[in-house]
């Protein structure tokens, strides 16, 4: 099978019940991409697939083979953080770490639903493809990355500051 | 002193650009304090130094590390609380692809029963339960088998497919049964399970105004994001017998020595590494996950990863004891207590040492003429509760500052003015001094930013369409601890130093804060220290628990800096313009040592190391013991103030504004204690409003083990959370501080419940505030 990950083609054979984290983490040892209930409750695998956010413990490897999967060692550049990356470590956005790759790449994936113009369960109107990017939209939008450190200010004042002009714009 | 000027400014303190003297002897009763408390040497907003391993995704967790040939583990949980396994079916699964070994009490290796947390030395284990020696089953989610894999899909697909046939025996697993059989513990914490000043019964039958009602609360899990790992390899070393562990943990040394009795070796065979622990909360101790794993490794001399499942933390891994406490107040008109009653129960077993001590926060708070204060355990077939953030004070104080409030209105008193009327001069309990309390300061200057003024007093009169909208205070508070074992070793060098210790990140931010501070003490720039911890190997025992590891840590860098500055100062000639000079002369500025009445007399650490032909200084030191407890009462204090809507419609309750306002002492660093401070409260809304674990009263086995079931507060719970402190220093700790990791969470389901009541009148004495019982 394979994958475009990060840029890279990559290819592995897998057993058929391993999901894209398990391919991710043990096969290619991208352990940024975190394990927190392996049940599609707590975020902590968001990636990106084709740009779009989801959750890698509730995907089979062999789903996605051919498509391009972005994950947290693909955001930044080398030491050159990407502008989320940035920001999270300014507001401290995190404690203990585990949850943030995850965070991140959830962010990451928000600012792509907002320029589409994706509404969510707090857009006041769902005609408009012109969401308004506000504390409301961000933090519901966020609402399926859990923290249990408790970093949720941190990481909305992150999520704002580091996507506030691109989404804006 | 202005104590409460903008936080993240630290101008009111001493400007130390004339260095840093050596810390004094806190610890005594009439010791000098920790110069650093008042330095503005620390206290700076720093970002987190690991902050770009952690937003990178390098920051590696006990399951990231590898080793070659490691094969991957899965467990099998028991489906009764009490009873014996009749027969186990394994022929199917050893032949399963990729099988390497199925483990059951048929065939494990024997294994020494694990010391017990609290009750042993050595002790970092959740119970003394055999692990896998007998087909005895102790409770509902016991692992019962291992099975050991090539891949992780074939040790799962294993497990899936072993059939185990019990013999069940009755059980205990109804708290309402289990209560008829209550008993006092032999002791809470190392102190008595009853505490009785003055006859409290009597005072409060004969109190003029009167509160006494009944509070439960429920059995909580932890749910640090990162589940429980191990990866681990026995090897030989000249030799020795080697066990390596990548764990995750907060007691790196604890958890050697309880395996080395387990396995019956020496510590020193066993190096544990912990570099970074997805949050612990109490949990990431020792648990019968690390033990079966390096057993099964012994057996097929492989290495091994284990990686419990979410369910299987529940199943492995000790929650929160459910309570049902009691507290009766009495008051005169003034609403000065004459009695103060709390006691109840809290679930347990006879295995492990933790009777939940809802009393902690009681003994400290209200001076009242009588008080008394008890704790019975009721045992049940159950996984061992353990520690988890405040054990005691968290849910304590939901009873004790739910009943103020209700003797307030009562009095129609402000619940404030009523807290006010009975703080305590000294101690109530063991009438030793207060080391420092500025409770009183930090509430009033709370209640200011928050707006408390505009609390209606009656309840239910102020509302928005459906919502109704009221407003809540409670008091929280932490006991400071600053636990024997702590020992630091400084390696400096012309480059900087390096600080070994065996303490822990788990997210409080230590790595960074603990640079800080050395780098203060030492007068370096933070990029030339290097802070080390998260290794068994290296120098003390820490333990990231009680809110007292800055404290430990502190204690053991004071030490050793004394050691390596008179080390220094032994090395110095004398032509050297530090000759002569002593360790109390002398203050550390510029990367090296001038004399402290003239600052002429200077020599940097280079120069002073190369004029020894000397590359680098070692010293090691203990940590002073923990006098300062003797001599004082020594607690964190703080008021938190929410302001609530509850829906009519729904009975949903939205938590609309939160503030938390600190009595820590000095803060060290305004930026991750923000997030500890917010991280504490955010728990404290999850115990307000939602957390539960579901125990299955007539199987004993735990309904939710998942975080689709055991709801926390997500982004959309939580409203932008204010704090602010007092930043006094404590005079009576390393540098002037105490600890803050726990004090968050206290106070906040109380006021929370208050501040349901005083939208609604509905007063809820059984957490969580869920809407159906608003409704």
């Amino acid at each position: 099978m394979k994958w475009t990950i990060n840029g890279q083609v990559r290819e592995a054979e897998v057993d058929f019940r391993t999901s894209l984290l398990d391919l991710l983490r043990e096969r290619f040892q991208l352990s940024g991409t975190k394990k927190g209930c392996n049940q599609g409750a707590c975020g902590a695998c968001t990636v990106l697939l084709d740009g779009r956010r989801i959750n890698a413990c509730l995907t089979l490897a062999a789903q996605v083979q051919g498509r391009e999967i972005t994950t947290i060692e693909g955001l930044s550049d080398g030491e050159a953080l990407h502008p989320v990356q940035v920001a999270f470590v300014e507001h401290d956005g995190f404690q203990c770490g585990y949850c943030t790759p995850g965070q991140i790449c959830s962010a990451v994936g928000l600012a792509g639903e907002l320029e589409r113009g994706w509404p969510s369960a707090v857009t006041k109107d769902l005609k408009t493809t012109d969401v308004a990017f506000d504390r409301e939209e961000l933090r519901e939008r966020m609402s399926g990355n859990l923290c249990r450190c408790g970093a949720y200010n941190g990481i909305v004042d992150a999520v704002s500051e580091a996507l506030g002009e691109e989404v804006r714009r | 002193m202005n104590p409460f000027r903008d936080p993240m400014s630290s101008d009111r303190f001493d400007s130390e650009s004339s260095g840093v003297a050596l810390a004094g002897d806190y610890w005594r009763r009439d010791g000098k304090p920790d110069a650093l408390g008042t330095s503005d040497r620390v206290g700076q907003p720093l970002s987190r130094l690991d902050g770009a391993q952690k937003v990178t995704g390098r920051a590696r967790f006990a399951a990231e590390f590898s080793f070659d040939g490691m094969l991957y583990a899965a467990l099998v949980y028991s489906t009764i609380a009490n009873g014996r396994i009749a027969s186990i079916d394994r022929d199917a699964v050893e032949s399963m692809p990729g099988v390497a070994l199925v483990m059951t009490h048929d065939n494990a290796p024997r294994l020494n029963t694990a010391p017990v947390f609290l009750r042993s030395p050595n002790g970092a284990a959740g119970d003394d339960h055999p692990i896998m020696q007998s087909d005895r089953v102790h409770w509902n989610g016991q692992p019962v088998a291992l099975v050991l894999a090539e891949t992780q899909e074939q040790a799962d697909a294993a497990v899936e497919r072993l059939e185990i046939e019990y013999r069940a025996e009755p059980a205990v697993t109804d708290f309402e049964i289990a209560k008829g059989q209550a008993r006092a513990p032999d002791n809470v914490l190392g102190g008595p399970a009853e505490i009785a000043l003055g006859d409290a019964d009597s005072a409060f039958a004969a109190a003029p105004h009167r509160v006494d009602a009944t509070y439960t609360t429920p059995r909580h899990n932890h749910n640090a994001i990162e589940p429980h790992a191990v990866t681990l390899k026995w090897s030989r070393e000249a030799g020795t017998e080697i066990l390596r562990i990548h764990d995750a943990s907060q007691c790196v040394d604890l958890t050697a020595a309880s395996l080395a009795e387990v396995f019956d070796i020496d510590a020193a065979q066993i190096h544990i590494t912990s570099p970074f622990v997805g949050g612990g909360f109490g949990s990431k101790t020792l648990w019968q996950h690390q033990i079966l794993a390096a057993a099964a490794a012994r057996v097929v001399e492989r290495p091994v990863r284990l990686a419990l499942s979410r369910k299987g933390v529940y199943r492995v891994v000790g929650g929160r004891a459910c309570t049902e406490q009691r507290v009766a107040l009495g008051a005169d008109d003034s609403g000065k207590l004459s009695a103060l009653i709390h006691s109840g129960i809290a679930s347990m077993t006879c295995h492990n040492n933790l009777p939940e001590p809802f009393v902690q926060a009681t003994k400290c708070l209200y001076a009242a003429d009588a008080i008394r204060l008890s704790i019975e355990v009721a045992d049940m077939h159950m996984l061992a509760n353990t520690f988890m953030r405040a054990p005691g004070e968290s849910v304590g104080t939901f009873a004790l500052e739910s009943a103020l409030d209700e003797l307030a209105e009562r009095l129609g008193m402000d619940p404030l003015a009523l807290r006010e009327r009975n703080e305590p001069a000294q101690d109530p309990i063991s009438g030793l001094p207060f080391s420092s309390r500025h409770l009183l300061e930090a509430a009033r200057a709370g209640a200011e930013r928050f707006g408390w003024s505009g609390r209606a007093a009656t309840p239910g009169s102020r509302r928005e369409g459906e919502w109704q909208i009221g407003m809540g205070c409670a008091t929280a508070t932490y006991p400071y601890m600053r636990m024997p074992g702590a020992a630091a070793r400084i390696t400096l060098s012309a480059k900087g130093a390096t600080i070994d210790i065996a303490a822990h990140e788990m997210g409080m931010g230590t790595a960074t804060v603990q640079t800080q501070i050395a780098a203060a003490r030492l007068g370096l720039p933070v990029e030339q220290v290097t802070f080390r911890y998260g290794d068994n190997m290296l120098a003390g025992a820490v333990l990231a628990g009680g809110s007292q590891q800055t404290a430990a840590i502190g204690g053991a860098v004071i030490a050793a800096h004394r050691e390596l500055v008179t080390a220094l100062l032994a090395l110095v000639t004398s032509d050297s313009p530090l000759a002569g000079l002593s360790a109390d002369d002398v203050v550390c500025r510029d990367a090296g040592l001038a004399a402290a009445d003239d600052a002429s007399r200077f020599a940097d650490y280079a120069e002073i190391l190369s004029g020894a032909g000397r590359e680098s200084l070692s010293v090691e030191a203990a940590a002073a013991d923990s006098e300062e407890l003797a001599h004082w009462s020594m607690h964190s204090f703080g008021t938190i103030f929410c302001e609530v809507g509850v829906s009519e419609i729904s009975g949903e309750v939205r938590v609309r504004r939160l503030l938390g306002s600190f009595d820590c002492g000095r803060i060290l660093n305004p930026k991750t204690a923000t997030s500890q401070f917010r991280g504490g409260m955010i728990m404290g809304l999850g115990l307000a409003l939602m957390e539960e674990t579901w125990f299955d009263a007539r199987s004993g086995r735990i309904i939710n083990p998942s975080l689709a079931d055991y709801h926390v507060p997500v982004q959309m719970d939580v409203p932008e959370i204010e704090v602010m402190w007092t930043d006094i220093p404590d005079p009576h700790t390393p540098m002037g501080a105490r600890g803050i990791g726990e004090i968050g969470i206290t106070g906040v389901g109380a006021a929370v419940a208050n501040a349901v009541y005083n939208a609604s009148g509905k007063r809820i004495r059984d957490l969580p505030i869920t809407l159906d019982k608003l409704l």
